[in-house]
């Protein structure tokens, strides 16, 4: 059998959508009061999974699985509680344009892993290099007056770091790991530093040139879906925006252009990618110091774009979820964005439920871990990194 | 801001270790019975600011030193453990949940109750790091990415127990988001300070005692022999009959219990309860593995950089740095990118080697011409 059967990899992902209407059945619009109903839909869809499992697609089969307990799970609790609190939490607009704001600081970072880790450096530095993006993209917008500078001012500082991290781990070879973790307590330190003494006395700047909004109004002439469409799209941040086009971008670049082919060559076996005349060290340290410069980015909208302030450590964690996201996707683009999709929606979810529960929104939050850690635990099919990553290449 | 050296010599002075300077002809209790023994520092001074400074940079250094070793003992053996943070939690979190809760269910005296305490969340701290140890043994996933997300796990699950609404959360007030406070059957004896003003307590000696476990179960034990091998070459060590994947859960549980018995001390050791503000700031655990580098991974290494940590950390509090040599909030931050300084080039051994490599070559040409 050279190839799986393309029939059952179709129903696995039919198995996924049907687990997602098993929670959707229970909620706003539809609202279906009985907790028979999403019980069921759940079940077929964990059934479809199983089914499609042995069949041995695994991957898809895993997803529809855990898509048809979670439906199960979610759409049971949503029928045991009331109606009016169901409409104050799920307003589907709003959560997913909240779900875009959340996820695009994750979309950044982890695209800027995927580089790294594609040309075979570790990066669990991208925490460290977020927050010198934030910090510096306010520091270069409160000093310039403008947000384009204070955003290349930002990008450059994450791109230094990266570039720290670079030569710690490829020229002088030392642990990747042990050079992510140093980048993370650097920047935390020297953000903390530089913004207590510059804006110790009086907080924040709060008059900052921020991050415009693209603003499309139309939206909401189209008839139909327009009313939704504009809560969603209509009001967004340009770097969402720009994240939104970046996916592709990347997935571009990394699967279709001749230096993506030689990016995926060198974390892969970088001694072959050398013999045919790849230069293995220029192309890391262009991987890793662009990595830094995503993750500083995304780490200049969090900054300048969300919360249009810096606090001290105000990645507060991102910069691991966009890694794991990273690893749940695969180490593909698409895959990484829908996993930053997934926790963005997580994040956003959390938000709502505040609302109406404090603390189950504070458990929320360990959702994206959870689900993370299941992930590399190989339930959900196998996570399988580049080759070489990680390793020190030694040019003989 | 007064000059560099006058500021060192504020943060030795806030770290305490200057009543060490102060010595004459003392005398000193041994634990657990009436003796005195001569001692060339005077114990009986307890609240003089240099005494007082100490028991606090010697109250950080006991997490300091089981952190360090929870990272240490799972470098041996070839594993990053980053997850130090999350099983220091834990076990801080399961130590408040026994001391409050088994008292009223259980009649224990307080010997007994003290060692449950400290013995459950020895464990919560090994369960948690184990599930990374046999994730690696058996699916291979990497122990970096499961101990960063079970940090963030123990982290929001304690943020939701103590939290607002939590199920475990303070009966005095509604609005408070902490655990209730420990019995005072569950604190352990203070062995020198006031007892009210967060003295040192008796943790100090465990913290050595493990320092002794820890080179012995390394040195001494098959178990440490295993798990050596493994760390220096796992296929060798499988080639020899080794089980690889049974010593990753096994080196990671022992470091997970470290960890776990870290948090234990300094819940009945001096906190007495658990807060969310304490489970999402404290770095504990992040230090750790500093310490661990700066040791080099040996018992003795691994006392002395949790010394130096936590006399840094203690002597650039805010309140024990005197604001008119340097502010005291830029020193903390200063202190953070000192451990990452440390972290980054005790991580890069090769910079050494180039360095020598390179004086020796110019050594050479200084010689030919």
């Amino acid at each position: 059998m050279s190839r799986l059967p393309q029939g059952w990899r179709g129903v696995a992902w039919a198995g996924v959508a049907v687990g997602f209407g098993a929670a959707l059945v229970a909620l706003p619009p539809i609202q279906v009061r009985s907790p028979v109903v999403p019980v069921v839909i759940g079940l077929v869809a964990m059934t479809i999974g199983i089914g499609s499992w042995i069949r041995g697609e695994r991957r898809i089969a895993g997803f529809a699985i855990g898509a048809g307990a979670l439906g199960l799970v979610i759409g049971f609790l949503a029928t045991r509680s009331s109606v009016e609190n169901l409409e104050a939490v799920v307003v589907w607009g709003a959560l997913f344009a909240a779900m875009l704001r959340y996820a695009t600081p994750l979309v950044f970072a982890s695209l800027g892993g995927l580089f790294s880790e594609r040309s075979g450096v570790v990066n669990i530095g991208l925490e460290g290099m977020m927050l010198m993006g934030a910090f510096f993209a306010v520091w270069g917008a409160d000093v310039t007056g403008t947000w384009t500078l204070g955003l290349a001012i930002g990008i450059a500082a994450g791109g230094l770091m990266g570039l720290l991290h670079a030569f710690f781990s490829i020229s002088l070879r030392a642990d990747q790991i042990v050079g992510g973790t140093a980048i993370n307590f650097l920047a935390l330190g020297l953000t903390t530093y530089l913004f207590l003494k510059i804006y110790g006395e009086q907080g924040a700047p709060t008059d900052l040139s921020t991050i415009p909004d693209v603003s499309l109004g139309f939206l909401d002439d189209i008839p139909g879906v327009g009313n939704f469409l504009h809560d969603v799209f209509g009001q967004l941040d340009l770097m969402i925006w720009a994240a939104i086009v970046l996916v592709p971008a990347v997935w571009l670049v990394v699967f279709k252009l001749p230096v993506g082919l030689r990016l995926r060559s060198v974390g892969e076996h970088p001694r072959a990618a050398d013999t045919v005349g790849i230069n293995v060290y220029a192309i890391r340290y262009g991987a890793v110091t662009l990595s830094g410069m995503l993750a500083a980015a995304g780490g200049a909208y969090l900054s300048l774009g969300f919360v249009n302030s810096f606090d001290d450590n105000m990645t507060a964690g991102r910069g691991f979820i966009a890694l794991a996201a990273l690893i749940f996707g695969n180490w593909r683009p698409y895959g990484a964005a829908a996993a930053c999709l997934l926790f963005g929606f997580s994040s956003a979810l959390s938000d709502f439920l505040q609302e109406y529960s404090t603390s189950v929104s504070v458990l929320f939050e360990a959702l994206p871990y959870v689900l993370t850690l299941v992930a590399v635990a190989g339930v959900i099919g196998r996570s399988i990194p580049p080759a070489a990553v990680g390793r020190p290449y030694v040019k003989q | 801001m007064g000059d560099t050296v006058e500021t060192y010599k504020a943060i030795f002075r806030g770290s305490g270790l200057s009543w060490f300077v102060e010595f004459g002809s003392y005398d000193i209790g041994v634990p657990f019975s009436d003796a005195r023994v001569w001692f060339p520092w005077n114990t009986d001074d307890i609240t003089s600011i240099a005494a007082s400074n100490l028991q606090q940079t010697l109250l950080l250094w006991v997490p300091l030193v089981l952190t360090g070793l929870a990272v240490a003992f799972a470098f041996r053996c070839g594993l990053f453990n980053i997850g130090g943070q999350g099983q220091y939690l834990a076990g801080s979190i399961a130590a408040v949940l026994i001391a409050t809760e088994l008292p009223s269910r259980v009649d224990l005296p307080r010997f007994p109750l003290i060692v449950v305490t400290i013995l459950v969340a020895m464990l919560a701290g090994a369960l948690l790091a184990g599930i990374a140890g046999f994730l690696k043994g058996t699916v291979g996933a990497h122990e970096v990415i499961t101990t960063i997300m079970l940090n963030w796990i123990v982290i929001w699950v304690g943020s939701y127990l103590f939290g607002i609404g939590g199920p475990f959360q303070t009966s005095v007030s509604d609005a408070l988001p902490s655990s209730e406070d420990i019995p005072e059957a569950a604190k352990l004896p203070v062995l020198w300070g006031d007892p009210l003003l967060q003295g040192l307590h008796a943790g100090l000696l465990v913290a050595v005692v493990a320092l002794v476990v820890y080179s012995l179960t390394l040195n001494r034990t098959t178990l440490g022999y295993e798990v050596r091998a493994v760390g220096f070459n796992p296929d060798a060590a499988r080639y020899g009959g080794i089980s690889v994947a049974r010593n990753y859960f096994l080196a990671m549980a022992i470091a997970g219990g470290f960890a776990g018995l870290a948090g234990a001390l300094d819940i009945v050791g001096w906190q007495f309860r658990q807060d969310v503000t304490q489970i999402q700031g404290s770095q504990i655990g992040f230090i750790g593995i500093a310490v661990a580098l700066l040791g080099r991974n040996t018992a003795v290494g691994v006392g002395l950089a949790a010394l130096l940590f936590a006399a840094l950390e203690t002597g650039t509090a805010s309140r024990n740095l005197d604001p008119e040599f340097f502010p005291p909030d830029l020193a903390s931050s200063l202190s953070i990118i000192i451990q990452g300084l440390i972290v980054l080039f005790v991580g890069a051994d090769l910079i050494i080697l180039l360095v020598l490599r390179r004086l020796r070559r110019a050594r050479l040409r200084s010689a030919t011409t």
